[in-house]
C-alpha cells in the first residue's frame, strides 16, 4: 500500500512540478525591464510589456479588498462571537456553499449588478466580482482566528467595564489582527489570479487605466489574450506574465503560512 | 448553648464596619447545574474578604454574581439581589457595564492584552472607554502601577509587551490594570494560584495594602493564604455558605463541624 | 491614593447597551450578506436570462443547435461536454487522490506530511490561467504525440479512443481538470481520515489486520460520507472550471463519442463568447447557460458541505 500510495502521491505532485519548471524554464528569459515598465505592443509587433496589466490587477485587487475585507472581517467576527445564532448556522454553510460557485458565475453576477446599468465594462464591475469571491474566504479564517482569542482576554476587557461591543472591536479583533491579515493575504492571492470573473467586467485595456469607471487591463487577462494569440512573442509573454503572476501567488501564500505557524508557536 | 457568645461576637465584629457590598440569597446556575443555593453575606467595606472551600463548591462563581460576570457565560442564570449603597445591581436598569467599572475583577491566570504595552494595558480601562487625557492617563498608569507594586520594576520599559513580563508580574499588571478605573470593590479569583511562592507573597502584601483604600475580595483554594491575608472568611460548600466571621475565629473556633473538617483537611 | 483620586463619576452611558445591540446589527448585517448575495445571484440571473428562458424553457437542455445567427439556443452540447469532461476528471482524481489521502493520513511520517501537504495545496494556488497556459504549450502537444497514439494503438478499437489525435478535446481537458480538482479531494479526504479516532485503528489492528486492511476496514468505511462529499466538492470545481479549459477542449459544439474530438462546456462558452454576444437573446441564452451551472454547482456543494461536515463531526456516538 505504501508504494501505491507514495506512487499517487508523485503522480499528482508531478505536475506541479513541471508547471513550476516550464515557468520558469520559459518565463525567466521572456523577463525583462521592458515587461514590467513598458505597455504592450501592437499585435503582431515584439516587444513591449505588461506595466498597465500589472498595476490594473493592483487597482482590481485593491476594489476587491474594499468590498470584501469589511464585510468578511466583521461577517467573520459575527460567527465567531455568536457561534450558535442561526444566522451563524446559515451563513457559515452559505460561506462554503459560495466558496464553490463558478468564479465565471461571479463574472456574470457583476456584469448583470454594475455592467448592464453603466452599458460599459469597468474596473469597478471586475473589482466587484472579486470582492464578492473574496467575501467567503476572508470571512471563514476571520471565525477561526477570533475564535482561538483566549476567552479570559474578553474576560479581562469587560471585567474593566469596556461595553462589549467595544471588547471585540477593540480588544479581540486586534488580538486576532496578525492571523485575520495573514487570511485576508491568502484570499487575495487567491483572486489575483482570477481570470473568467473579469472577462466581461474589468473587460481589459491596451492603455493606462486608473480610473475605476474605466475598462482596465489585468495580468490574469493579459496571459490569456496572449497565450491564446499566434504570435510567439505574446506566447514568451505570457509565460513571463504566468511567472510574475505565480511567483506573487506562491509568495504570500509561503509568507501566510510561515507567518501563520509563527502564531501558533507563539501562543 | 456553648457556642452562643463566639455567634454574637462574629455578629457584632460585622456590624461594626461599613457595608461594600450586601448578597441577598443569591442563587445562581449554569443551565441546569445550581451552583450556588442562596447566599447571604455582608461583605465590609475595605477589608480583606477571603472566600474558601473545596474545588466546584461555588465560590468562583460567587465572585463573578458580584460583578455580574457570571451572567456572561452561555446558559447561566442569577437570582437573589446583590446591593451596593442599598440598591440592588440586578435591577433592570442597571447597566452591567457600569457595576463592572466599580466592581473590579482579577483573574487566576494573568491575563494581560497580548497586543498591548504595558502602559496601554494599565491604561486600557480609561483608554477604551475613551476617557482620559494624554497627562491624566501618564499620571493614572503611574499611581495604578505604583499601588500594585510594580512600577518600579517597569518604569523603565512602559512600551514594552504587557506579555513580556514574569508571571507574578504580569498579574500584578493585572492588578494596575483593575485599579486604574478607580473601582471600590476588588474581587480576586485565585490570584496567585498559578504563581510561584515568591510571587503569591508579594501578591498577599499586595492585597493586605490595597485594602487600606479598596474593600477585597478574595477567592482562594488556599486555606494559610485566607488565614494570611483576610479580615473575614466565608466558607462555601457544594454551593451554600456554611460559616462566615473573622479569619481568626473560623480557623481556630469553628463553629460548624464541616468547617472544622474541610480546614483540618480532613475532605476537599 | 486611590480613593484620593475622584471616581469616574456615574458618566451615564446609555449608549453601553445601545451600542452593543447596534455593534450585533451591523455584525449581522455583515454575516447575512453571504446568504444575500446568493439570492442576490439567483435574482440578478434568472432577471437577465429572461428572454432565453421564456423563449426556450425546458428545450434549451435538449436542442443541440447553438445558432446566434439564427437565433436558435441549446445547450446539449455544452451540457455534454462538462458533465463528460468533469466525469473524465473525476475518474482520474478520484483515485489518485485517495491514495496521496491515505498516504497523508495514514503512512506518512510526521515531517513529510506538512511539506507534502503544503505542496498540494500549492497546486491548488496556482491560477487556472497558468495551468491553462501550460495546458496549451506543454501537455496538449504531449497528448497529440503520445498519449494519445499510445491509446489509440492500445485500444483503438472502442469509439471512445477513435479519430485523429488532436491533442486538444476531451481528453486533454478531462486531463487537466484532473490536476485542478485532485486537491480538493486530497485535502477534505485527508481531514476526515485523520477525523477518525486511532481507537477504531487500533481495535482492527488487534485483530490482526494488516495496515491496508485496517485503512479498508476501519479507516475508508468511517470517512465514507467525508469521502463522497469531497468527491462532489471537487465535481462543483470541475463543473464550473472555466479558463484551462476553455484554452485546452477546443470549442466546438458537438456530442461526439470520441475523447479526442474536441467538444465545449458551459463556462467556456461563456468565456468565449459573452463579450462577442451582440443581440440580447444571444445575451440571455449565455446568462441561462450561467444559471444552470450556478444552480447545479450550488446543489453540488451544498450536498458536499453536507457530508463532509457530518463526517467532520463523526459519528454522534463519539461525540456525547
Amino acid at each position: 500500500m505504501a508504494v501505491i500510495t507514495c506512487g499517487c502521491t508523485l503522480l499528482v505532485l508531478a505536475p506541479l512540478f513541471f508547471v513550476l519548471v516550464f515557468l520558469v524554464g520559459t518565463g525567466w528569459s521572456a523577463l525583462n525591464w521592458d515587461f514590467f515598465t513598458r505597455l504592450p505592443g501592437a499585435a503582431g509587433e515584439t516587444g513591449g510589456g505588461m506595466t498597465n496589466a500589472i498595476a490594473g490587477t493592483l487597482l482590481l485587487i485593491s476594489l476587491a479588498g474594499v468590498v470584501g475585507i469589511p464585510i468578511g472581517v466583521l461577517g467573520g467576527t459575527f460567527l465567531a462571537e455568536y457561534p450558535a445564532a442561526r444566522l451563524s448556522q446559515v451563513t457559515r454553510f452559505a460561506a462554503d456553499v459560495m466558496n464553490g460557485i463558478p468564479s465565471i458565475v461571479m463574472g456574470l453576477f457583476a456584469y448583470v449588478l454594475i455592467v448592464l446599468p453603466m452599458r460599459h465594462f469597468s474596473a469597478l464591475a471586475g473589482g466587484v466580482a472579486l470582492g464578492v469571491m473574496l467575501i467567503p474566504t476572508v470571512m471563514r479564517t476571520t471565525e477561526e482566528i477570533v475564535r482561538l482569542v483566549p476567552h479570559s482576554v474578553r474576560e479581562a476587557s469587560l471585567a474593566l467595564g469596556i461595553p462589549q461591543w467595544k471588547t471585540t472591536l477593540r480588544v479581540v479583533i486586534p488580538t486576532a489582527a496578525a492571523g485575520i491579515v495573514t487570511g485576508i493575504m491568502v484570499g487575495l492571492a487567491r483572486i489575483a489570479g482570477e481570470t473568467a470573473p473579469l472577462l466581461f467586467t474589468a473587460f481589459g485595456n491596451r492603455f493606462w487605466n486608473w480610473n475605476v469607471l474605466r475598462p482596465t487591463a489585468a495580468l490574469p487577462l493579459q496571459i490569456f489574450a496572449y497565450a491564446i494569440s499566434p504570435f510567439d512573442d505574446w506566447h514568451r509573454q505570457a509565460w513571463a506574465g504566468a511567472l510574475t503572476l505565480v511567483s506573487i501567488v506562491l509568495m504570500v501564500n509561503i509568507v501566510a503560512r510561515y507567518a501563520a505557524s509563527r502564531q501558533v508557536k507563539s501562543r | 448553648m456553648m457556642e452562643r457568645p463566639v455567634v454574637e461576637r462574629r455578629a457584632a465584629a460585622l456590624i461594626d464596619h461599613t457595608t461594600a457590598i450586601q448578597a441577598e440569597n443569591v442563587h445562581a446556575w449554569f443551565d441546569r447545574l445550581h451552583a450556588l443555593r442562596g447566599i447571604t453575606m455582608t461583605i465590609p467595606e475595605r477589608k480583606v474578604t477571603a472566600v474558601i472551600g473545596p474545588s466546584g463548591c461555588g465560590k468562583s462563581t460567587f465572585l463573578r454574581c458580584l460583578n455580574r460576570m457570571h451572567e456572561l457565560v452561555p446558559g447561566a442564570r442569577v437570582s437573589g439581589a446583590v446591593l451596593m449603597d442599598g440598591r440592588d445591581i440586578y435591577t433592570p436598569g442597571v447597566d452591567p457595564v457600569q457595576v463592572r467599572r466599580r466592581v473590579g475583577m482579577v483573574f487566576q491566570k494573568p491575563n494581560p492584552f497580548p497586543t498591548m504595552t504595558i502602559y496601554e494595558n494599565v491604561a486600557a480601562g480609561l483608554t477604551l472607554a475613551g476617557e482620559g487625557s494624554r497627562k491624566t492617563l501618564d499620571e493614572i498608569v503611574e499611581q495604578s502601577l505604583r499601588a500594585a507594586a510594580l512600577w518600579d520594576e517597569v518604569k523603565d520599559r512602559l512600551r514594552k509587551p504587557g506579555t513580556s513580563l514574569s508571571g507574578g508580574q504580569q498579574q500584578r499588571l493585572c492588578i494596575a490594570r483593575a485599579l486604574a478605573v478607580s473601582p471600590e470593590v476588588l474581587l480576586m479569583d485565585e490570584p496567585a494560584s498559578a504563581l510561584d511562592p515568591a510571587s503569591t507573597l508579594r501578591i498577599e502584601e499586595l492585597a493586605r495594602d490595597l485594602a487600606k483604600d479598596i474593600t477585597i475580595v478574595i477567592v482562594t483554594h488556599n486555606m494559610q493564604q485566607a488565614a494570611r491575608v483576610s479580615d473575614f472568611t466565608a466558607f462555601l460548600l457544594d454551593g451554600e455558605l456554611v460559616e462566615y466571621g473573622p479569619t481568626n475565629d473560623l480557623f481556630t473556633k469553628p463553629r460548624e463541624r464541616r468547617t472544622e473538617d474541610y480546614i483540618t483537611g480532613r475532605f476537599g | 491614593m486611590i480613593a484620593t483620586r475622584p471616581a469616574p463619576g456615574p458618566v451615564e452611558e446609555p449608549s453601553a447597551r445601545t451600542g452593543d445591540r447596534q455593534f450585533r446589527v451591523l455584525l449581522a448585517t455583515m454575516a447575512a450578506a453571504v446568504p444575500v448575495v446568493i439570492g442576490a445571484i439567483l435574482v440578478a440571473l434568472i432577471s437577465a436570462a429572461w428572454p432565453a428562458i421564456h423563449r426556450f424553457g425546458a428545450h434549451f437542455f435538449v436542442t443541440s443547435t447553438w445558432d446566434p445567427v439564427a437565433g436558435t439556443f441549446g445547450v446539449l452540447p455544452f451540457i455534454y461536454g462538462t458533465l463528460v469532461s468533469s466525469a473524465l476528471a473525476l475518474l482520474l482524481a478520484i483515485p489518485l487522490g485517495l491514495g496521496v489521502a491515505i498516504f497523508l493520513s495514514e503512512l506518512t511520517p510526521g515531517w513529510l506530511r506538512t511539506p507534502v501537504g503544503f505542496f498540494v495545496e500549492l497546486l491548488a494556488a496556482i491560477p487556472s490561467v497558468v495551468i491553462g497556459l501550460w495546458g496549451i504549450f506543454v501537455l496538449v502537444p504531449w497528448v497529440r504525440t503520445t498519449l494519445e497514439p499510445v491509446l489509440k494503438s492500445a485500444l483503438g478499437f472502442l469509439p471512445l479512443f477513435s479519430g485523429p489525435p488532436l491533442g486538444i478535446g476531451m481528453l486533454a481537458a478531462g486531463l487537466i481538470l484532473s490536476v485542478m480538482v485532485v486537491p480538493f479531494i486530497v485535502a477534505v479526504s485527508t481531514e476526515v481520515m485523520r477525523a477518525v479516532p486511532s481507537g477504531q485503528r487500533e481495535a482492527a489492528r488487534a485483530l490482526g489486520a494488516t495496515g491496508w486492511e485496517t485503512t479498508r476496514t476501519a479507516v475508508l468505511p468511517y470517512a465514507r460520507s467525508g469521502i463522497i462529499g469531497a468527491i462532489f466538492l471537487a465535481l462543483a470545481r470541475a463543473l464550473g472550471e472555466t479558463m484551462a479549459v476553455t484554452m485546452v477542449i477546443g470549442n466546438v459544439p458537438q456530442i461526439k463519442a470520441s475523447l479526442f474530438a474536441p467538444a465545449y462546456t458551459i463556462p467556456a462558452v461563456i468565456a468565449n463568447e459573452f463579450t462577442e454576444a451582440t443581440d440580447d437573446l444571444y445575451v440571455a441564452a449565455l446568462i441561462y447557460a450561467g444559471l444552470v451551472l450556478f444552480i447545479v454547482t450550488v446543489a453540488v456543494n451544498a450536498l458536499a458541505r453536507l457530508l463532509v461536515n457530518r463526517a467532520a463531526r463523526g459519528p454522534s456516538v463519539i461525540r456525547e
